[in-house]
């Protein structure tokens, strides 16, 4: 009865200011708001380049050539190591945990044939190659390990190259040139997209790892191993395999440095993944900021109530008030406000996510428990920031009050 | 038959310290007030009867001295107690009626209900609305101040400091914001309410407002200076009967 007394009295002072209420919460509405977009909106972006990397191949482990890891420091042409195809057949023997392994042999090259030219890289693979990166074709048929063998001169066509030399009829049985070497195309691979860089994915051509090694580089050596381990489970473990046999395979003492380097997609995804974390951080603190000012506002505008009705609480007190009562009910005011607010502030959040999502395109993701925090926090705000005209208001001495003019 | 005390005062002093000098507001104060009385407190400003009011009206401490309420020796209870003594003992009536505005008549009667720790109240509209008859203003329970003239906002007052049934109202300068003939019906109205067994105080600094009391004490320089007593004090409603009818 007591604490329903109390609500009803809060109650009926807040809707008899529905002007200055509703000024109030907007401070906070527009905080939770904001902070409920922010969110979603770097979630968003997580979630994309989550996506991104997963493209890569979920399970994916790579191999560099050590110089590439003092990165921008040449460490002169002594020490500049190398893969070599005996690395790939020692792990191929050797190896227990790779479901497959696939040299990268990569080389810029033009590539004439259909209606025009264009300028693309070239990988030479392994068979394994596109069930490492799970990317399948979109038609015709892959290489076979027969091909590797005689270094054949067929190549896989990666979607730009289609849209741009063939974007009329269908690739698969035609010729290409590739720096003036004859290509049979057997293939065409499903479009990628980009990747987390913004690199164009489906700027490719694939061929068979020898004929790109023997017939066309330039430079004879592998620009990298991909591999894949059995589930992402068991990708430390394939980690440490292949850097022991990698080691054994380069004549490396124990206690020196491997001159190479092996890293799996998680890695390569964390700088980028921390990236958008910390814009996540970065958006919602703002946001964050624009609650503590409605919070502010809460205070300033009980802070002149309290002035401003330093004679109704006179005659409350004087009518048979407690301190305490005042205090319960200037305190349930500003959380009524806050939290009315926060709710509103929910509904607009939402909505403006929605707006915004449908508008630029971008990746929205809208989490549950960021709902209930702001709730809770504005909640938090309305106490935090009610306490102290509250405390002032349960303060005042009645006979002063009630003078007061 | 003995009517019991409602006000019991001995000795009250109040001392304002005010860090350089001290004010004496009351230097000694005895006073006895019964069930049933109609008493007007008189006395030009700074004679102490608004520290005397505030001590009646339990809003202050005395310095010094004992003060028993209805038996209840208020002098020595807590902030909270004394609000408490004042929701269930004390009716307020101000000169400025202190009514909560954009509230209505209803609703600002209700206030003291709603602080109301003694008893659960279910029926507080009721009350409210009895309580508002009872000051002539059936018709106008949703009204809001702004929609009242004077008078009938210090009816709402009234009828607010009666809702709890207490046993005394305490008045300060209830007619001083009223002209003569509203302050006649206020008048009545308190004649009236103390026929029915209401014990009313009333401050006031008009000696004609205080000859429709039935007991008249003067206060000055912190002490009662004299007390008198109207065997036949004059009578508001009959008076009210006699004025020329006001055209409306």
């Amino acid at each position: 009865m007591r604490s329903a007394n109390l609500f009803r009295i809060a109650y009926q002072s807040i809707i008899k200011h529905k002007m200055r209420t509703l000024l109030t919460m907007l401070g906070i509405i527009i905080g939770v708001g904001a902070v409920i977009v922010m969110v979603a909106i770097g979630q968003g972006a997580q979630a994309s380049i989550q996506g991104q990397i997963n493209s890569l191949g979920t399970n994916l482990v790579l191999v560099f050539p050590g110089v590439f890891r003092q990165a921008g420091v040449s460490m002169g042409g002594g020490s500049f190591t190398r893969l070599s195809f005996d690395d790939v057949e020692k792990l191929k023997r050797e190896s227990t945990k790779l479901t497959g392994i696939s040299p990268v042999v990569r080389t810029g090259a033009q590539v004439i044939g259909g209606i025009s030219n264009w300028s693309t890289s070239v990988y030479g693979v392994s068979t394994d190659y596109l069930s490492i990166r799970e990317w399948p074709l979109s038609s015709g048929e892959f290489f076979t390990e027969g091909d590797v063998r005689s270094q054949t001169k067929v190549c896989i066509l990666g979607q730009t190259l289609v849209k741009n030399l063939f974007p009329d009829n269908d690739p698969v049985g035609q010729q290409v040139r590739i720096r003036n070497v004859p290509f049979k195309v057997i293939g065409v691979l499903s479009e990628k997209g980009q990747n987390s860089m913004g690199m164009d994915q489906d700027d490719i051509v694939l061929a068979p790892s020898s004929t790109v090694f023997y017939r066309l580089s330039g430079f004879r050596f592998i620009s990298q191993i991909l591999t894949s381990a059995a589930s992402t489970a068991e990708i430390p473990a394939a980690q440490e395999e292949i850097r022991t046999i990698l080691r054994e395979s380069h004549k490396i003492n124990e206690g020196e440095d491997d001159d190479f380097t092996v890293r799996n997609q998680t890695e390569l995804a964390s700088t980028a993944e921390e990236t958008t974390r910390v814009m996540t951080i970065l958006l919602a603190s703002i946001a964050s900021i624009s609650l503590l000012v409605g919070g502010i506002g809460i205070m300033n505008i009980m802070l002149v109530s309290v002035t401003e009705r330093t004679r109704e609480i006179g005659v409350r007190m004087a009518l048979g008030a407690r301190s305490r009562d005042i205090l319960v009910q200037f305190l349930v005011e500003a959380v009524v406000i806050s939290i009315v607010g926060g709710l509103i502030g929910i509904v607009l959040g939402v909505g403006a996510t929605l707006v915004v999502g449908a508008v630029t395109s971008w990746t929205t993701v809208i989490v549950p428990s960021t709902l209930f925090v702001s709730v809770g926090f504005s909640a938090m705000v309305g106490i935090f920031f009610g306490l102290y005209p509250a405390k002032k208001a349960s303060d005042l001495n009645p006979i002063e009050a009630l003078r007061y003019e | 038959m003995t009517t019991p005390a409602v006000i019991s005062l001995t000795d009250i002093t109040k001392v304002y310290d005010t860090g350089e000098i001290q004010v004496h507001a009351l230097r000694g104060v005895n006073l006895e007030i019964l069930s049933g009385e109609f008493v007007a407190i008189m006395g030009a400003s700074g004679t102490g009867k608004s520290t005397l009011l505030n001590i009646l009206g339990c809003l202050d401490h005395p310095t010094e001295g004992s003060f028993l309420l209805d038996g209840v020796p208020v002098h020595t209870l807590n902030r909270d107690q004394m609000a408490d003594i004042r929701n269930s003992k004390i009716g307020f009536v101000f000169q400025s009626f202190n009514l909560l505005q954009r509230t209505t008549a209803q609703e600002n009667v209700l206030v003291p209900l709603l602080y109301n720790r003694r008893e659960k109240i279910d029926d507080m509209k009721e009350r409210a609305t009895t309580a508002l008859t009872r000051v002539g203003l059936g018709e106008r329970i949703f009204s809001h101040p702004n929609q009242l003239s004077g008078g009938q906002q210090q009816r709402v007052a009234i009828a607010r400091a009666m809702v709890n049934k207490p046993s005394l109202i305490l008045a300060d300068e209830p007619t001083g914001n009223l002209d003569s003939r509203t302050s006649l019906e206020i008048l009545a109205l308190f004649q009236d309410l103390n026929r029915q067994g209401v014990t009313v105080i009333m401050v006031t600094h008009e000696p004609d407002v205080a000859q429709y009391t039935k007991r008249i004490i003067e206060m000055k320089d912190g002490r009662i200076l004299r007390e008198s007593r109207l065997s036949v004090p004059r009578d508001a409603d009959e008076e009210l009967r006699k004025l020329p009818a006001e055209e409306e």
